[in-house]
């Protein structure tokens, strides 16, 4: 591990009563990188994201966010830490508005506490004013603002995984998980995603990306890492994992590797 | 001592497994907790009831012999509050497929209030008691004494496990029910109607729900038409105990907890008898949360 | 009618007669009646598969209320005010009753409403509130009303936090039973610690409350207090359910796994609605205690959870006026069918399946009116 990595893995294992989901993967996240995990369908991509959001308890392995362990720590904590993640199977909160959802991600960030919201003391209300300008100013990064008072519910399936970012945006994280952002996107969707992914990180947040649209990952990505079975089996520059033998082989009988444009 | 309580557990163990199978196997179905149940199996007392004060006006020939008589009483019982069960899921829940989680249950209870007093108003609000028919000489035998009903109660509610066991893993309509808990998308999608499947699991549990309810009319003398509530819980108790939605769980769910029951009305205090069940239930789920039988999940979210 | 519609008309008059057969016994009297009301249970079906008209009247209304919210809670409030003076002293008994009823609705919605934890046995929180006030002020005369209504409310909510503690890592099902378990052990032994609790003979001689000289013995007065109490419960419900804690209820009643992801502790989350839920459970509780004058393990029975909780799914299910218009329907309605006293429970479980078919998200829906309001003073800023 150098000082440079912001999330590694060391050795992280899954085990589903008696399958393992994932077996001994070692990663490390560079500080400001877009990174990419591909893989066939069951090699145990998101499996990998929910251990290491904590989602998932690991039965082997540790996991280090900014060099501190997040192993054994609830989903809540992590969080809390600064590794934020969106949901392959979308999970925005359908009975609330957009800003609502944005407002729960900024929950952690809020100040004011029970007294104050019962007796709407000044504190609420400027606390309560500034998480919504807040929450208001990621609606508009991802292109949602107008929308922010319709119930998410109403949402079309591409608008729920904006939402799903922004909320994850809120928290202030210092790395993103994204899971498959553009599946189910149509060519102009999925570049705009591109776009957003890039500003993200020019923020200074570091992004970490599972996703099949191979467009996406090869235009976008710093590096590549490859599982199949739940182990790491290619890791390198875009260019260099399309050109490796057993990343070519892991995925004969599935998809193949979509030509680079 | 140990022995007689034993077996006394056992008793009223086998009548709640009969219930907490109808709570299983709906919920494994429908993933519902089909809180009208209980009346189901009152109102099974209540036609066991009917049906033997009917005894004076049946044919010589059935009169004659005891054991034919009580089979008859049983299924024409739980034929009929099989037919409950229909009409149950046609009317209270079939319309709310789908309907937010609470709907369905409010819909049950106002079920379980309705036939409540359906009941008290055609039958009375007084205890009616059952007429002694059958095998209520006490034999002693190495120090524990039971009547000869109570031997019959506990097989006949083994034999009925077996039954619906047999059902279950043998028929085509129960393959199709396991089929149905297992993934409902999935079974419609092999050809299994749905629906089909939803009412015979509601009859299925009506029947075993009545057979119970005559037992236990039979074994304490006494029926109320407050008899479901408890009689309700307690199978829900034990179907939770077991594992919901497992069926070997509601079995040994059920016997178990007649058997904690008994002990614990012996050995402490009998006015507590019904508080042993829920300690015993909250203690399993804390460590346990899928109870005795069921799966464990690795997942902390 | 075609054929196939006639042969399942008659399947289903006929299947219902049979099985009611053997409860008529010889009164054929009855089978018209029998018939009439499987008749009435099948149009009202039908009535609710077809009829939109019915939504489109409660949207009408809820956004009337909306535009003049202010008009509208003064216009409630006043009449609420007013109303003892044009009432006999039975009329405002029930009143203070379905105002008792619907703090418990409010709290209730709390954990079931906000949160989407279903609970069985609430009624054991107002049974340790009423017993608190009551063993404190009558049986052991230890403390006044004043001092015995917080502890009440305490005593209730240290209950949720040793029940929610263990209780609350369960999910769904699971844990709606651990509490129905709870409400029947906290009657149970309300029936047998006869030197606590006096058994089931309860507790008797509890005084009405006193404002120093002035006591509240008069039901109006004691009405216009529940009154009191009463809103300000639903003012400080609704305002924390408007707030970041009603924000992280919902977003676990959601989806439990993205709110967890959002950095919510969603079991301190569970806890805290758990036990404020509990707490206004005691507080009403205590309230009862000193209404009655007497308690006893009777007040407290699966049936009272279970029409609480049928006051919070009819209003709609988070909403916090909805619970309150809830309590006062289920209260209120069935004392005027009282005349019908035998059939009054048999209509009231009939109504309860008819709405539940006709109207599954409740009265009022399950968005909160207040929060309708929120959003559009933001527009308008």
């Amino acid at each position: 591990m150098t000082a440079s990595d912001i999330l590694t893995t060391d050795s992280l294992s899954v085990t589903f009563g008696g399958v393992k989901a994932l077996a001994g993967v070692s990663i490390s996240v560079r500080q400001g990188e877009i990174l990419s995990i591909i893989g066939p369908n069951g090699a145990g991509k998101t499996t990998f994201f929910n251990a290491v959001t904590g989602a998932y308890a690991p039965t082997g392995g540790r996991v280090f966010l900014s060099g501190r362990e997040i192993t054994d720590m609830g989903p809540d904590q992590v969080a809390r830490l600064g590794l934020a993640r969106s949901f392959q199977n979308l999970k925005p909160f359908a009975e609330m508005t957009l800003l609502e959802n944005v407002l729960v991600g900024r929950e952690i960030h809020m100040a004011s506490g029970m007294l104050a919201a019962i007796l709407r003391s000044p504190a609420f209300h400027r606390d309560e004013a500034a998480q919504k300008q807040r929450a208001r100013e990621l609606l508009s990064f991802v292109g949602l603002e107008q929308r922010r008072d319709q119930l998410a519910r109403n949402l079309t399936y591409g608008e729920r995984k904006m939402l799903e970012i922004a909320r994850a945006l809120a928290l202030e994280p210092s790395v993103l998980l994204l899971d498959e952002p553009v599946a189910g996107m149509n060519p102009t969707e999925t570049g705009f995603v591109m776009e957003l992914v890039q500003n993200i990180r020019r923020q200074g947040i570091t992004v970490v990306i599972i996703e099949h649209d191979m467009k996406m990952v090869m235009g976008i990505s710093d590096r590549i890492y490859v599982l199949d079975h739940g182990e790491l089996i290619a890791e390198g520059l875009p260019h260099e994992v399309r050109a490796n033998p057993a990343v070519i082989e892991a995925y004969l009988g599935g998809g193949t590797l979509a030509p680079a444009h | 001592m140990f022995l007689q309580h034993l077996l006394n557990g056992i008793t009223i163990g086998g009548s709640y497994a009969l219930i907490a199978l109808g709570y299983t196997l709906v919920y494994g179905v429908l993933k519902l907790i089909n809180f009208a149940h209980g009346e189901i199996y009152m109102i099974g007392a209540y036609l066991g009831f009917i049906l033997i004060s009917l005894i004076p006006a049946m044919p010589p020939f059935l009169q004659g012999n005891v054991i034919l008589m009580m089979m008859v009483v049983l299924i024409v019982a739980a034929a009929i509050c099989a037919l409950y069960g229909f009409y149950l899921e046609k009317i209270c829940y079939r319309p709310l497929r789908g309907a937010p989680k609470l709907t369905p249950l409010i819909s049950a209870l106002g079920a379980s209030i309705f036939l409540q007093n359906f009941v008290m108003i055609s039958m009375g609000a007084k205890d009616q008691i059952f007429p002694q028919t059958i095998g209520m000489k006490t034999i002693t035998l190495g120090g524990v004494s039971f009547t000869l009903l109570q031997l019959v109660i506990i097989f006949s509610s083994i034999a009925l496990m077996a039954l619906i066991y047999w059902f279950i893993n043998r028929t085509r309509l129960g393959v199709a029910i396991k089929a149905t808990s297992t993934d409902p998308y999935m079974a419609s999608l092999v050809g299994i109607n749905v629906d089909t499947v939803i009412s015979v699991t509601f009859m299925a549990g009506s029947f075993l729900a009545a057979c119970a309810g005559v037992m236990i009319g039979l074994y304490y003398g006494s029926i109320n038409f407050t008899l479901g509530y408890l009689g309700g819980i307690k199978a829900f108790t034990a179907a939770v105990l077991g594992g919901i939605g497992n069926v070997p769980g509601a079995m040994v769910g059920g016997f178990l907890l007649g058997i904690i029951e008994a002990l614990g009305a012996g050995y402490f205090s009998s006015e507590y008898k019904d508080v042993y069940a829920f300690f015993i239930l909250i203690a399993v789920l804390v460590f346990r949360p899928a109870g005795l039988l069921g799966k464990g999940v690795n997942e902390r979210a | 009618m075609n054929g196939r519609n006639l042969r399942n008309d008659l399947f289903y008059y006929l299947g219902i007669l049979l099985i009611c057969a053997p409860f008529l016994k010889m009164h054929t009297v009855y089978v018209p009646l029998v018939l009439l009301v499987a008749w009435g249970v099948r149009s009202c079906a039908a009535f609710a598969g077809e009829s939109r008209t019915f939504s489109d009247i409660r949207l009408k209304t809820v956004n009337t209320l909306v535009a003049h919210q202010t008009l509208a809670v003064g216009v409630i409030l006043s009449a609420a005010l007013l109303l003892p003076f044009a009432s006999s002293n039975y009329l405002i008994d029930v009143l203070t009753s379905a105002i008792l009823y619907a703090i418990l609705a409010t709290a209730l919605n709390i954990t079931v409403g906000l949160t989407g934890v279903l609970v069985l046995g609430f009624i054991g929180f107002y049974g340790v509130g009423a017993y608190t006030t009551g063993i404190l002020t009558a049986k052991f005369a230890l403390c006044g009303f004043w001092i015995a209504l917080p502890l009440s409310g305490l005593a209730a909510m240290l209950c949720g936090v040793l029940l929610g503690i263990p209780a609350l890592r369960l999910k769904g099902d699971y844990l709606a039973v651990v509490t129905l378990g709870f409400g029947e052990i906290i009657r149970i032994f309300l029936t047998n610690l006869n030197g606590l609790t006096g058994g089931p003979n309860g507790i008797l001689g509890i005084k009405r409350p006193s404002f120093g000289l002035f006591t509240l013995d008069h039901p109006r007065d004691f009405y216009w207090f529940s009154l009191a109490m009463l809103a300000l419960i639903v003012l400080i419900v609704s305002r924390l359910a408007n707030s970041r804690y009603g924000r992280s209820w919902v977003a676990i009643r959601e989806n439990e796994m993205a709110a967890g992801a959002l950095g919510i502790n969603v079991f301190r989350k569970h806890l805290l609605s758990f036990s404020l839920s509990a707490f206004f459970g005691g507080i009403a509780g205590s309230l009862f205690a000193v209404k009655q004058g007497f308690i006893s393990p009777d007040s407290f029975t699966f049936y009272e959870s279970v029409l609480v909780l049928c006051m919070v799914v009819l209003g709609g299910i988070g909403n916090v006026i909805g619970s309150v218009t809830g309590a006062l329907l289920l209260i209120v309605v069935p004392e005027f069918l009282r005349e019908f006293s035998l059939y009054r429970m048999l209509v009231f479980g009939a109504v309860m399946i008819a709405f539940m078919v006709f109207r599954p998200n409740g009265l009022l829906g399950s968005r909160m009116i207040t929060q309708e309001i929120q959003d559009r003073e933001d527009d308008g800023q």
